[in-house]
């Protein structure tokens, strides 16, 4: 069965670039805008992993994980945060609000399947 | 990295040019707004991410070296005066050479560094931190980065065991089991067994835990780093033990799965090792809470559609409603009532797909206005005039064709404002005015039609000036009768230029005449009012839209024509002692003030006579009111306009085309020209009238 992956930024051109890679290798994509939108479409499509930028306007990425982790359906889906931030303390804050694993960018498209291979299988 | 997705990063990276621009153009009032500091920082940081991402590295590095010390204004560390915003514009104005790749032979890029570094606190000259979003690349270029020295060593024993079992909420965050049985698998691991000891009875298990323990032989072969790898994304305890004959076995066997100190490096730090010289941390993100402000424009959920595709989408409209008009007139032909029925269905879907394309066209002034702000303060600057810029009415809406063909003469209008209209600041202290002047860019609906003005507070426009200019120059005969306002109009004409000097500024670009005519085909109207040592204010009308008009079909010599609905003000039967053909323009008085009319069938130089009870269409556009007499009344249509041919582009009376539901042609009336005709009578109808 085909997996449906969410990704979650409010860069078009990250998130175009997100899913043209995975769609390439056979997944379905769903494109959210930011926190908010990301939240609406994790909670109302069957999502089997999520890949989310942090700095968002609105809702950011922890703010979406956590929220999202606070819903019936959002437990159990693996998370991946992005960003261009490497700070350690935002690595902690990630990992307490339920992301599964950190990914920073600029990532290739190789890097970006791998992860989602080894979160998805 | 494909061309498509890099065409994308451009799209992205010009409205993120903008909202930096509006961002720090903000600032300048509002230099304290947390809001706005994020939002810049923020924009910047996405420059910088999506730039990196799609390859333009050294985009991303000095964006990232320009970021690195605004994040002293985002901490509260330095506070934003306005030679950082100069300092933050130019290095704005770096971004698209930056992308293009065009080389920087005078340095600007490292001299806008270097200022800004030299703004920092206590910052003697520090060289601008080596660019580290390389370093971020290199090492973020290798998602497993986490080798740590020695523990890559091949081990020369022949097997070995690991154990592992996974900690906390593993499956509620989305770990999941079985892929990592599948890579330790496919890293030669075998016999593999679950233990279940831990295990609790049914009613203590958690649906988000995995209590399993599992054991397994793995290859000799197999490295510390190749099993960090695999839990790159589990947070696991794991422990090989390592059967070697020198070893004592013992290590192996006090093997504690919860001891801490086995316990591998949470996932985080496995991933990211970069992190730990991470500068400048955590403070910022207390500092300035990340809270979107109403300064902020709501993110609403959008798509980003290429503009030909809604182009294509409004010609397909465009057609239905043709196609629609024509079955409804075959409907009510075959009085066939199901058909009827339907028809009228039909013409409710059509029109709700029209208003619903329409509006997806319609783009907010704010676009538009971010670039006019930059383009204010730096004539303000360069002209030594200081002025404050409001806009007003940002918010209104516009079909993107007319937003996109606006730009070009409005920045001629904020020029001329700027350097004809303004005043020095002598003269202004001369004639008792504030040392600021003021221009006003404002927008509001009204109808059918967008106002768009631009007033400001100068010295105004000279009307005998203007007037003797047009004498001389033989655009008007000496003895001629103008209102203020025909005087002033004439400023539009081809040629006409009172600017004694013409400045670097207003001397580029387009003249007058050339913003008239751009405003003209987009069936927009322009008028000037000005009050000596007052000010002036330049007004433009545009249509909401381009495509598709409600429209007043009239008939003329059997010939079918189309009014724009919105400028029709009023329909009145032609008395019959006017109905005696008259060449020109005549008087109608309408409830006590005189209108003047004109006759198409004269106009249009019509063979044969007109019927005996003709109407009079009274027009209006801004304050001119003009009557057309007209054959028939025939009723409204949906208007779809067709552009005339480049052949027909000097006929001024028609505006355009439309296609009627029979299939025949109907040609769109110039209101605004008509209403030049019937107000520039010949001298003589008037004084008949008069007398």
């Amino acid at each position: 069965m085909t997996k449906t992956v969410l990704t979650v930024d409010d860069s078009p051109s990250v998130r175009r670039m997100i899913a043209m890679t995975l769609e390439e290798a056979g997944y379905r994509v769903i494109e959210a805008v930011d926190g908010n939108d990301g939240l609406a479409k994790a909670t109302s499509n069957a999502v089997d992993a999520i890949i989310t930028d942090q700095n968002m306007p609105g809702l950011d990425g922890l703010g979406f994980i956590r929220a999202l982790r606070q819903t019936p359906t959002g437990k159990g889906v693996p998370i991946v945060v992005l960003s261009t931030d490497s700070q350690d303390d935002l690595k902690a804050q990630a990992r307490e609000a339920g992301a599964l694993g950190w990914m920073v960018k600029p990532f290739t498209q190789d890097k970006l399947l791998a992860v989602i291979r080894k979160v998805l299988g | 990295m494909t061309d498509d997705m890099t065409a994308i990063f451009r799209d992205e990276l010009r409205d993120l040019l903008d909202s930096l621009e509006r961002g720090l153009l903000d600032l300048t009032s509002n230099p304290d707004d947390p809001s706005l500091i994020n939002q810049v920082f923020r924009d910047l940081h996405t420059v910088k991410g999506s730039g990196a991402m799609f390859g333009f590295s050294e985009l991303a590095a000095f964006i990232h070296n320009f970021e690195t010390f605004f994040e002293h204004v985002r901490s509260g560390r330095l506070r934003i005066t306005p030679e950082i915003i100069r300092l933050s514009l130019a290095a704005r104005d770096q971004i698209p050479g930056l992308v293009d790749g065009t080389a920087d032979p005078d340095g600007q890029r490292d001299a806008i560094l270097a200022a800004v570094t030299a703004l920092l606190p206590g910052a003697t000259p520090v060289p601008s931190e080596a660019p580290k979003v390389e370093a971020d690349a290199d090492t973020a270029a290798d998602l497993h980065a986490a080798d740590e020295p020695g523990s890559d060593e091949p081990l020369p024993d022949a097997s070995a065991r690991l154990e592992f079992r996974f900690v906390g909420d593993a499956l509620g965050l989305g770990a999941q089991p079985e892929i990592i049985l599948d890579e330790l698998r496919a890293l030669g691991a075998t016999g593999i067994v679950a233990a279940l000891e831990d295990v609790p009875t049914l009613d203590a298990l958690s649906v988000d835990q995995c209590l399993f323990s599992w054991s397994m032989d793995i290859p000799a072969s197999v490295k510390e780093s190749d099993i960090e790898e695999v839990f790159v994304f589990a947070e696991a305890d794991w422990k090989i033990l390592r059967e070697q004959a020198a070893d004592t076995t013992s290590q192996g066997h006090d093997f504690n799965l919860d001891a801490p100190d086995v316990t591998p490096p949470p996932l985080a730090d496995t991933v990211m090792p970069v992190a730990a010289q991470a500068v400048d941390p955590a403070p910022a993100l207390a500092a300035v809470p990340d809270h979107p402000t109403a300064a902020q424009m709501p993110q609403a959920a959008t798509i980003r559609v290429p503009a030909e595709r809604l182009d294509a989408l409004m010609d397909s409209v465009g057609e239905l409603v043709i196609v629609e008009a024509r079955l409804t007139e075959l409907a009510r032909l075959s009085r066939d009532p199901a058909l009827m029925t339907t028809a009228e269905q039909i013409t409710r879907l059509a029109a709700g797909l029209r208003d619903a394309t329409m509006t997806m066209r319609m783009v907010p002034m704010r676009s538009l206005v971010a670039r006019f702000r930059r383009l204010v303060m730096d004539l303000s600057a360069n002209l030594g005039k200081p002025v404050t810029f409001s806009v007003l009415g940002e918010d209104t809406e516009l079909d993107k064709t007319v937003i996109e063909k606006l730009a070009d003469p409005l920045v001629h209008i904020l020029r001329n404002a700027l350097d004809h209209g303004m005043e020095t600041v002598a003269e202004r202290a001369a004639a008792g005015k504030a040392a600021d002047g003021v221009v006003e860019l404002s927008a509001e609906h009204s109808g059918a039609e967008v106002l768009i003005r631009v007033r400001d507070d100068g010295r105004g426009m000279n009307a005998e000036r203007i007037r003797a200019k047009a004498i001389a120059l033989g655009m008007i005969g000496a003895d001629a009768t103008l209102t203020q306002q025909q005087i002033l109009s004439l400023v539009f004409e081809a040629g006409f230029s009172t600017a004694a000097a013409v400045t670097e500024l207003s001397g580029r670009g387009v003249g007058m005449d050339v913003v008239r005519r751009t405003i003209e085909s987009l069936r927009g109207q322009i008028e000037i009012d000005s009050a000596l040592g007052r000010g002036t204010t330049v007004t433009l009308r545009l249509p909401l839209t381009l495509a598709i008009i409600e429209g007043l079909l009239i008939e003329v010599a059997g010939e079918k024509y189309t009014l724009p609905m919105a400028s029709v003000h009023e329909i009145v039967a032609l008395p019959p002692e006017k109905s005696a053909a008259k060449r020109g323009s005549d008087f109608l008085d309408i409830r006590g003030s005189f209108v003047p009319f004109l006759r198409l069938r004269h106009l249009f130089d019509c063979q044969g006579d007109a019927p005996s009870e003709q109407n009079v269409v009274i027009v209006q556009s801004g304050a001119a009111r003009v009557g057309i007499v007209v054959d028939r009344i025939v009723g409204t249509n949906q208007t779809v306009i067709k552009q005339m041919s480049k052949l027909h582009s000097s006929v001024r009376a028609v505006s355009g085309a439309t296609i009627l539901g029979d299939g025949s042609v109907a040609l769109i009336l110039d209101v605004g020209h008509l209403i030049g005709n019937g107000r520039v009578a010949p001298s003589d109808t008037a004084k008949e009238a008069a007398a």
